[in-house]
């Protein structure tokens, strides 16, 4: 195994785009990744997309992708693990390059969610779920996640008002990224007067129905100065893990025991303490998710993240800066783009390139992708070099 | 070697609307239809019930009675007049959700409001003739009225479910009977939503005739008079018209009323006297005899002569009671929600 | 839906079908070909009972397309007995009434039947339970 750099990586806009198609938004911000370290080819493709498919009707991205980049006869690799689908294309790439099989390879997430109306993407979004025995009954993911709100503030005495400080800050912090869905400030009257999806998460609790891509290359470390313009950021570690599928199957609802494994396999890797994480990028589907991932991956105890955005200590200027880029909530959320996204603002962080929204003197940050509602995590930790 | 009910059971959805409210929605006179048909409300199955589901908890109930698994089961007969595919049978759903599957018969029965009498007399001829040990007979319907008909005022959502068996036997059938001719005073063709009738034609000539045919037939064959039964049950298109064949056939209010439910329920067609039935057996003595006439249109009438027997009373509160279900836990919906249920608006 | 898909599930959504491993006692709904607890590989059938009560609960306000016209919903996880928990819809029930610990009981419902040509789906959803 040696080690990996990324040295380039592409973000475009993100939203409702309508002239773009699935292929438009990957090479779109494939070209971007390209560009920014100044290369024109790579050796292999993998590509992040939950159900490409049943959004727009096509499968078998991976060989398209490579054609419409102008690389036909690239390997390219179409990974899926649901909304974790990016974070694992980026794990993919990196174990290519770590391996020593490939050189150069660019890891991609695309999702183009708004070929189908509103109905059909929470039916599509909810194959992601356990499809006899969830999805099956009428769940949605907002459903799921509601369920395990539900459960946190029974248990814990967590608030509506907590649950909408979470939106609020990642709002806040997305305020500042051009590429955001939703770049814009909201208050806490907008949360709670906001329609209801699943009780008790409202609509701004939820990420948005999303078309993006982003788009990031990997080489191996010895070679980031050679191969790239920009200061490469060194993959500290990776890990991945899994869970039950079905919610209902977990001793706990609230605790992404996927994710808690992939952070202990990063962390090994990594060969440091959370101590030395400067911030992070994590997977804010809903609001709930924010508060349980961050429990889960051992930044604070069972029960207490649920005040943790309330009282500003996520915020960009707080002690655990989280989501600086927006997160999925202002962001957005074009499911198999996100995991490589989170990498994309991972870089502009550590190379100190993130604007108004640069976490002050960060070294270290790592990123967690989930699927499902945790039955698959990725988490990444990288650092500036 | 009696034969007879070995358990029963029932099963009542939980919506419920008063006449006031479709009445009201059809400028319609509710004191008039309230007084004429003797009918205050009816039950609306949710959207998510059908003869099938309904069947299935009827049964339910009436195996936990039994005491016997659904594996024992040697005849599944559903009739109704609303079973939820036009080609594929009920029964092999409510026959495989009881577990009474592969070694089983099974039978959809149609006879508009007979089809659950006609399916118990079938299930307690087989079990007589010892073709079956134990016969499931169940009636159930999720009946539509069109819209701004009559009908709408009565027809409703019910089910219930006998097993017929020789051990156990917690009702005995003394005789069954069955009276009928070719009378259409009621009928539904394929592809039509709503059934049609002949108006008043389905009084004198087809309920009446039938009904009071049937009953003063089995009387003769079985040597009874009137007043030797503790209760009588009568098919129940209404409030009205049972009362009305009873008090004619000489019974009195304290024989029909335990087992008259259509007042609150509506006439719930293939359910309408098997659950009057079970509202009977859910209170019934030791060694009362019933009466049971059911009628459908077509036109047709089953009568039963029932005992009951010691084993009733071992078995009756091992699942929830008729009455309990009509009267408790209601939910009260506008004509809008009704709509909505019965699959009245048209999206597409 | 295909109806292979429908039928292939019904021991389940018809009979509540789990099966015990013969190895370590734990439960499995839906049944599984290796133990989750002990990897054990010999189970036995057993029916879970129709009644429980509610972990958690939600009600969903924006369905997916086959559940469109039925929203709002109660969705709620439910545990029938120790460790065995199910995924179902709780109905009859006045949406605000529903609260965790609540006693529920499961009935046969249809599931999934808006497709005019399609076969009807049946299974279990929880109705209150105890005051009936």
């Amino acid at each position: 195994m040696r080690d990996v750099a990324v040295i380039g990586v592409g973000m475009i806009k993100w939203g409702e785009r309508w002239e773009s198609s699935l292929r438009d938004l990957f090479v779109e911000a494939a070209l971007a990744a390209l560009d920014d370290c100044g290369l024109d080819r790579v050796d292999a493709l993998y590509v992040g997309s939950m159900s490409p498919g049943l959004f727009t009707g096509q499968e078998h991205i991976g060989a398209l992708f490579a054609d419409y980049l102008g690389l036909a006869h690239l390997p390219a690799t179409r990974v899926e693990s649901a909304c974790a689908s990016g974070g694992l294309a980026f794990r993919q790439a990196f174990l290519e390059v770590s391996s020593g099989l490939s050189e150069i390879v660019l890891a991609a997430g695309v999702e183009k969610m708004t070929d189908v109306d509103g109905a059909e993407a929470t039916y599509v979004l909810s194959t992601a779920a356990d499809q006899e025995y969830e999805s099956f009954h009428g769940i949605t993911f907002p459903g799921l996640y509601a369920l395990i709100a539900r459960d946190y503030m029974h248990r814990y005495g967590l608030t509506r008002e907590q649950l909408a400080a979470v939106a609020i800050k990642n709002h806040a912090h997305g305020s500042h990224n051009p590429f955001a869905q939703f770049p814009r400030k909201i208050d806490l009257e907008t949360v709670l007067n906001s329609p209801m999806v699943a009780d008790p998460l409202r609509l701004m609790d939820c990420s948005p129905i999303t078309d993006g891509a982003a788009a990031v290359v990997l080489c191996p470390l010895e070679r980031a100065r050679e191969l790239g313009k920009k200061k490469p950021v060194k993959v500290l570690g990776s890990g991945q893990a899994s869970d039950t599928m079905a919610l209902h199957h977990r001793e706990d609802f609230c605790y992404f025991r996927s994710t808690a494994e992939a952070a202990k396999r990063a962390f090994e890797m990594a060969k440091i303490e959370r101590e030395r994480v400067d911030f992070l990028e994590v997977h804010d589907c809903f609001t709930i998710a924010e508060i349980c991932v961050l429990e889960s991956l051992g930044f604070f105890e069972r029960g207490k993240a649920g005040s943790a955005a309330q009282e500003g200590i996520t915020a960009l200027d707080g002690k655990l800066p989280v989501n600086p880029s927006g997160g999925l909530k202002s962001k957005g959320h074009p499911v198999g783009a996100t995991g490589v996204a989170q990498i994309v603002e991972l870089v502009h962080q550590l190379r100190g390139e993130a604007g108004e929204r640069q976490v002050k003197g960060a070294k270290v940050g790592l990123a967690q992708n989930m699927g499902g509602t945790g039955a698959s995590s990725v988490v990444h930790i990288l650092e500036g070099c | 070697m009696a034969v007879g009910i070995i358990g029963y059971g029932t099963y009542i959805p939980r919506y419920r609307i008063r006449v006031e409210e479709i009445a009201k929605v059809w400028g319609m006179d509710a004191e008039n239809y309230k007084r004429g048909l003797m009918l205050r409300q009816k039950s609306v199955p949710a959207p998510d019930q059908d003869v099938i589901t309904m069947s299935v908890e009827a049964a339910r109930k009436a195996l936990r009675r039994a005491g016997i698994d659904g594996s024992e089961i040697g005849s599944v007969y559903i009739g109704s007049e609303s079973h939820p595919y036009a080609v594929k049978p009920s029964g092999t759903v409510v026959a495989e959700a009881l577990g009474a599957t592969p070694e089983v018969h099974c039978a959809d029965f149609e006879f508009a409001c007979k089809a659950g009498t006609e399916a118990m007399f079938v299930g307690y001829s087989e079990v007589k003739a010892g073709t079956v040990r134990y016969a499931l007979a169940i009636g159930a319907d999720t009946s539509q009225g069109a819209p701004g008909d009559a009908l709408e005022f009565s027809a409703a959502a019910g089910a219930a479910a006998y097993l017929f068996g020789a051990e156990g036997v917690a009702v005995e059938v003394l005789q069954a009977y069955s009276f009928m001719t070719d009378t259409p005073d009621f009928w539904r063709r394929e592809h039509q939503h709503y059934p049609r009738h002949g108006g008043r034609f389905t009084g004198a000539p087809a309920y009446f005739r039938h009904a009071t045919g049937a009953a003063l037939r089995i009387l003769e064959m079985t040597g009874k008079r009137p007043e030797d039964f503790r209760y009588v049950v009568f098919h129940q298109p209404n409030g009205k018209f049972p009362v009305t064949v009873a008090e004619r056939l000489g019974f009195t209010r304290e024989q029909y009323e335990t087992g008259l439910l259509a007042p609150t329920l509506g006439n719930t067609y293939s359910g309408a006297s098997p659950m009057g039935l079970a509202a009977i057996l859910d209170e019934a003595g030791v060694g009362d005899l019933i009466l049971m006439v059911s009628f459908g249109s077509g036109a047709g009438s089953d009568a039963f002569v029932l005992r009951t027997t010691e084993r009733l009373l071992e078995i009756r509160d091992k699942a929830k009671r008729t009455r309990d279900q009509l009267d408790k836990n209601q939910r009260y919906i506008d004509y809008a929600t009704y709509a909505k249920f019965r699959g009245k608006i048209r999206k597409r | 839906m295909f109806s292979a898909k429908i039928w292939r599930e019904s021991p389940q959504r018809y009979r509540l079908e789990a099966a015990k491993c013969l190895g370590c006692g734990k439960v499995f709904f839906p049944p599984r070909l290796v133990c989750l607890g002990c990897r054990g590989r010999e189970f036995e059938k057993r029916f879970l009972p129709w009644r429980g009560r509610v972990l958690t609960f939600t009600v969903i306000h924006t369905a997916p397309t086959p559940f469109v016209d039925m929203a709002p919903y109660c969705i709620a996880i439910v545990e029938v007995e120790e460790g065995v928990r199910l995924t179902c819809q709780l109905v009859d029930v006045d949406l605000e009434a529903v609260e965790i610990g609540m006693e529920v009981e499961l009935e046969f419902r249809r599931i999934q039947s808006n497709q005019s040509d399609g076969v009807l789906c049946y299974g279990y959803k929880a109705v209150p339970g105890g005051g009936e």
